[in-house]
């Protein structure tokens, strides 16, 4: 009688622990510090991978993206600011591990050129159209007959957009 | 034997390109009507004679042919029949046929679709498009034969890259190819009448359909690429600025230039030079994209078989092409005249202005690609230029510029008024304005740049509706669907394109700042929520495909306790390659996507898994091919197809004598 | 007139570029270290983890530090040519075992040959890090001050050793 009541016992208890088991149990994010890791990933996607040279460091499974990540997420740990450890990755593999490319003399035309060409190329357009206006001012008028031609001409050239 | 054929086929039509590309020409500048007769039935025998060679290896594909060093290195016996069949342009040498085939393909179109172009044009244009297929099909015979036999004959093929074996590979690589190769006949266009020295509203009136039809393909394209690399690489990126996305890009931003500038010209026929030149560029940046791909010149995840000696001929060819074309540009532009005057406010002048953005931004995205090669030929270091130069260049520009798509449909055509562009839109750029500040407060994170995305986006759609609105206010008398309906179809074309682009930065505003990533530690039973949605690891099996083995994840959905869908992500490992892929599982729907990825088994039945939670992000595709249709509608427009009224008008006698 | 002439100006400078550009390799990295001085370094050594190897050590002479693994099939095809230079006593050449297992390490050498005075095992890949190690094989040329004067990025070919490497080392021998 005892051990029967003490077998039920056990089944029951069993029953409900399974139950809670399966709705409770939240799966554990894939590194200790997800709030690290966030920051090991932002600063590995503005590195290129050496080996995998078309990828994010972020992205790449080479072995020594791998391992520079590590050093990414050790080096953020000891608290060293981002820019300490983007030099860090200069000094050994030089400004081609940067996918942003430093403001330095040789960069002047690559990152200020698209800007002034914009500025540049506004201007002509304005001084162009000014220039237009005047040119066409200076232009006699057309007589009536060549008005009317010109009219029907036009006509034809469609009134869409 | 059919690989004979094949390559017989493609003997004769280069030959016949050689014809095309010559006799007409001639006759054209001799007046000689007989010579200028032949183009279109020699230009139809290419057509012909590529379609054949084309056939040919598909056929050889299609039945294991692994007497030919092309199938033995992209194919195998194993693979599922529609992969076999897109690896014909799998290769280099491949899609070199791909390319011909399409340009062949524009020919023809050419051909049929030219009734109203006086014969001394058409066999002008249809000569120039004859010598760019002798450069194509001269470059595979000499260099890159798909016709190449393997002997003795491979037992099996090599196999097509796994990252190649999906519907992506079917569709985007024809779709771009259409658009790229479409913009050939725009440049042919644009030399004819150089040649001719006749340049008029004429000539940009041909020209538009063309020009768009080739746009729209090049869009699609494009938006194929990007959401295939989203979905099959992975880790769910969709641009990455890469030389080779930037090689498509750069046509496509001259094209969207060009198709306005052809506007400012039919319209006024004025700034024909200009839009010559962009013409010019277009097909230029096509051909550049190209050299970019094929020569090794740069390093790209798409670069084909990088051999230096192929890039020392394509690049031959490009100095052939373009350099002959400005350099007949430079002798015969300024003999064209002006066209007629616009005010400096006025609907042309903003479409010109459209055109400086655009221009600029095809130069940066340029000068971004090719800056490392500048400064490794002048030997000052290896520098690389990525995602962070082009967002932090490319946004700005654009946000201009989507700003004044908004604004340039209400400016009246020769003359407008800013006073009266600023009372008509206000309301609607409050309103913008206001949702962009809006919603990112609403959803808890916000920035200057997710604010400014989101307000022109909103704008961009809202001025759409703006636009109808005031033009039903307008036209009095009639009721307002009257009014919609007789609305010419190029005018509806511009508003979904422009409607397109508006969700297209919507939804990258909201992809870039609200997408959530989550990467989980997660053995049978346990569960995660990301984004609102919980998801329950139900455990991998293994799994045989075709070609393939392959770890199948399950996993089970669900909101508010509903269950919506299982996910089935895997880690397949490709036998013959020995190549391992990451097969996303995704759940799509207009607001979000859900993408689910296996990383690497930790331990006993444990899986490292990544769950992205995406917002909106289908709307850039969805955008893009909004766009599309955009461009389908306009060049579909009456105009086009009605017969012309005149001969007098076509034979393109110049509006303005000067 | 001029004007006109721009675009076709443009591409041509363009075309130069690109034509330069074809005899360039864009997948190589110079490094930044060649000038300045060796990274540190005190590694056991491969044959006798008693031992240490540092750079330091080496000041005086001119020493090629070679970095290889047994994993790496592109060492075997430099190797003899190694083998052969070490024979000849014009530079001393030190390996860096890079991300390897020790025995494998030392079973490779013994199947191969040991152009090595020392071979410095690096298995966490730390000290490959520091000199900007991307890819295996590399060598580095260190003076007497103990400066890295030249990278050789890939196996070392006749060729390359003769053309660029054999002639520096004369001349840092010398100074």
């Amino acid at each position: 009688m005892n051990s029967v009541l003490s077998r039920l016992t056990f089944v029951l208890l069993s029953f409900c622990f399974s139950f809670s088991f399966a709705y409770a149990v939240e799966a554990m994010p894939a590194s200790d510090d997800p709030v690290l890791e966030k920051r090991v990933m932002a600063l590995s996607d503005e590195l290129r991978c050496l080996v995998c040279q078309n990828q994010t460091l972020a992205d790449s499974n080479a072995d020594l993206a791998i391992d520079l990540r590590n050093q990414v997420r050790a080096q953020l740990k000891e608290g060293k600011s981002e820019r300490e450890i983007l030099d860090y990755m200069v000094k050994r593999y030089g400004d081609f591990v940067l996918y942003r490319p430093p403001v330095k003399a040789s960069t002047y035309v690559l990152w200020y050129g698209p800007f002034i060409l914009l500025i540049l190329g506004v201007i002509v357009l304005v001084i162009k159209l000014r220039q237009r206006r005047k040119t066409m001012d200076q232009i006699p008028a057309l007589s009536a007959e060549e008005q009317a031609r010109a009219a029907s001409l036009l006509n034809d050239t469609g009134r869409g957009e | 034997m059919i690989t004979e054929i094949g390559h017989f086929a493609l003997i004769l039509a280069l030959v016949m390109a050689l014809i095309q590309g010559t006799l007409p020409l001639i006759g054209s500048l001799r007046a000689n009507a007989r010579l200028m007769a032949l183009a279109k039935p020699v230009a139809r025998g290419q057509f012909l004679f590529v379609v054949i060679a084309f056939g040919c290896l598909t056929y050889a594909f299609a039945t294991n042919d692994f007497s030919l060093v092309n199938v033995a290195q992209n194919s195998n016996s194993k693979m599922p029949m529609q992969y076999k069949i897109s690896a014909v342009w799998g290769s280099h040498e491949g899609s070199l046929l791909l390319w011909a085939l399409m340009l062949a393909f524009w020919t023809f179109a050419v051909t049929i679709y030219s009734r109203r172009l006086p014969e001394e044009m058409l066999s002008r244009i249809l000569s120039v498009m004859g010598l760019i297929s002798v450069g194509f099909i001269s470059f595979m015979l000499f260099t890159s034969n798909p016709f190449d036999r393997l002997i003795p004959a491979a037992l099996d093929g090599r196999d097509l890259n796994p990252l190649l074996q999906d519907i992506g590979m079917i569709f985007h690589p024809p779709m771009l190819y259409m658009g790229y190769v479409g913009f050939s006949v725009a440049f042919s266009f644009a030399i004819a009448a150089l040649i001719g020295g006749k340049l008029d509203a004429t000539w940009a009136r041909w020209s538009r359909p063309w020009t768009t039809v080739a746009w729209l393909f090049l869009t699609i394209g494009i938006a194929m690429g990007s959401w295939w690399a989203y979905y099959e690489l992975g880790w769910g990126g969709w641009w990455f600025w890469d030389p080779v996305e930037n090689a498509s890009f750069m046509p496509w931003l001259i094209g969207t230039a060009l198709i306005h500038s052809l506007a400012v010209t039919e319209k006024r026929g004025s700034f024909k030079n200009w839009t010559v030149l962009l013409a010019i560029m277009a097909f230029s940046f096509s051909l550049l994209g190209t050299f970019l791909v094929r020569s090794g010149v740069l390093t790209s995840v798409h670069a084909f078989a990088t051999d230096p000696e192929r890039g020392v001929y394509i690049l031959a060819f490009l100095i052939i092409v373009i350099g002959g074309s400005l350099t007949l540009f430079a002798w015969r532009a300024p003999k064209v005249g002006l066209g007629s005057a616009f005010g400096v406010i006025s609907r042309e002048s903003f479409l010109l202005l459209n055109n400086v953005i655009l221009t600029v931004a095809a130069a940066s995205v340029m000068l971004g690609t090719l800056y490392p090669l500048f400064l490794d030929s002048l030997g000052m270091g290896k520098i690389s230029v990525g995602p962070p130069y082009f967002d932090a260049v490319f946004a700005p520009l654009m946000a201009v510029g989507v700003f004044l798509l908004g604004v340039g449909p209400f400016a009246r055509w020769k003359e407008a008024s800013l006073a009266v562009l600023a009372k008509q839109l206000w309301p609607w750029l409050l309103v913008s304005v206001a949702i962009g500040v809006f919603i990112p407060l609403a959803l808890g994170k916000w920035s200057a740049p997710v604010m400014a995305g989101i307000g022109l986006g909103v704008w961009a759609v809202l001025s759409t509706f703006a636009f109808l609105v005031t033009r039903v206010r307008e036209t009095s008398g009639v009721g307002v669907l009257t009014k919609l309906r007789t609305l010419p179809r190029s005018t509806w074309g511009m508003l979904f394109a422009h409607f397109g682009i508006g969700i297209f930065v919507l939804g990258v505003s909201f992809v870039r700042t609200y997408e959530v990533t989550s990467e989980m530690r997660m053995q049978v039973g346990e569960t995660t929520t990301v984004g609102g949605y919980a998801f329950r690891f139900l455990g991998v099996e293994g799994v045989t495909g075709p070609n393939y083995e392959s770890s199948r994840g399950t996993l089970e959905v669900t909101k508010n306790g509903k269950i919506l869908t299982t996910l089935h992500p895997e880690k397949r490992m490709y036998t013959v390659q020995k190549m391992p892929t990451t097969e996303a599982a995704i759940d799509t729907s207009i607001w979000r996507d859900l993408f689910v990825a296996l990383g690497e088994p930790v331990g006993n039945d444990e899986w490292v898994v990544r769950i992205q939670h995406r917002p909106l992000i289908v709307w850039i595709w969805a955008g893009c091919l909004i766009m599309a249709f955009g461009g389908l509608l306009a060049a579909t427009d009456r105009r086009y197809r009605l017969p012309a009224p005149r001969r007098e008008m076509a034979s393109g006698q110049a509006l303005t004598a000067n | 007139m001029h004007r006109y002439l721009l675009p076709l100006g443009i591409f041509v400078a363009l075309a130069i570029f690109l034509g330069v550009g074809l005899k360039l390799n864009p997948r190589e990295v110079p490094s930044p270290l060649v000038g300045k001085a060796a990274p540190v370094f005190n590694l056991p050594q491969l044959h006798d983890s008693n031992k240490t190897i540092a750079p330091e050590n080496l000041r005086g002479k001119v020493w090629l530090l070679n970095v290889w693994a047994s994993w790496c099939a592109s060492c075997r095809e430099e190797h003899p040519v190694l083998v052969e230079l070490s024979k000849k006593n014009i530079v001393s050449i030190y390996g860096l075992n890079y991300k390897d297992k020790r025995e494998d390490g030392l079973a490779w050498l013994r199947e191969f040959g040991n152009p090595y005075v020392a071979s410095a095992y690096d298995n966490a890949g730390q000290a490959g890090i520091d000199w900007g190690v991307y890819g295996v094989p590399e060598t580095f040329i260190i003076d007497k001050a103990g400066v890295i004067r030249y990278k050789h990025i890939g196996p070392v070919t006749p060729k390359a050793l003769e053309e660029k490497m054999l002639p520096l080392i004369k001349v840092l021998n010398n100074e």
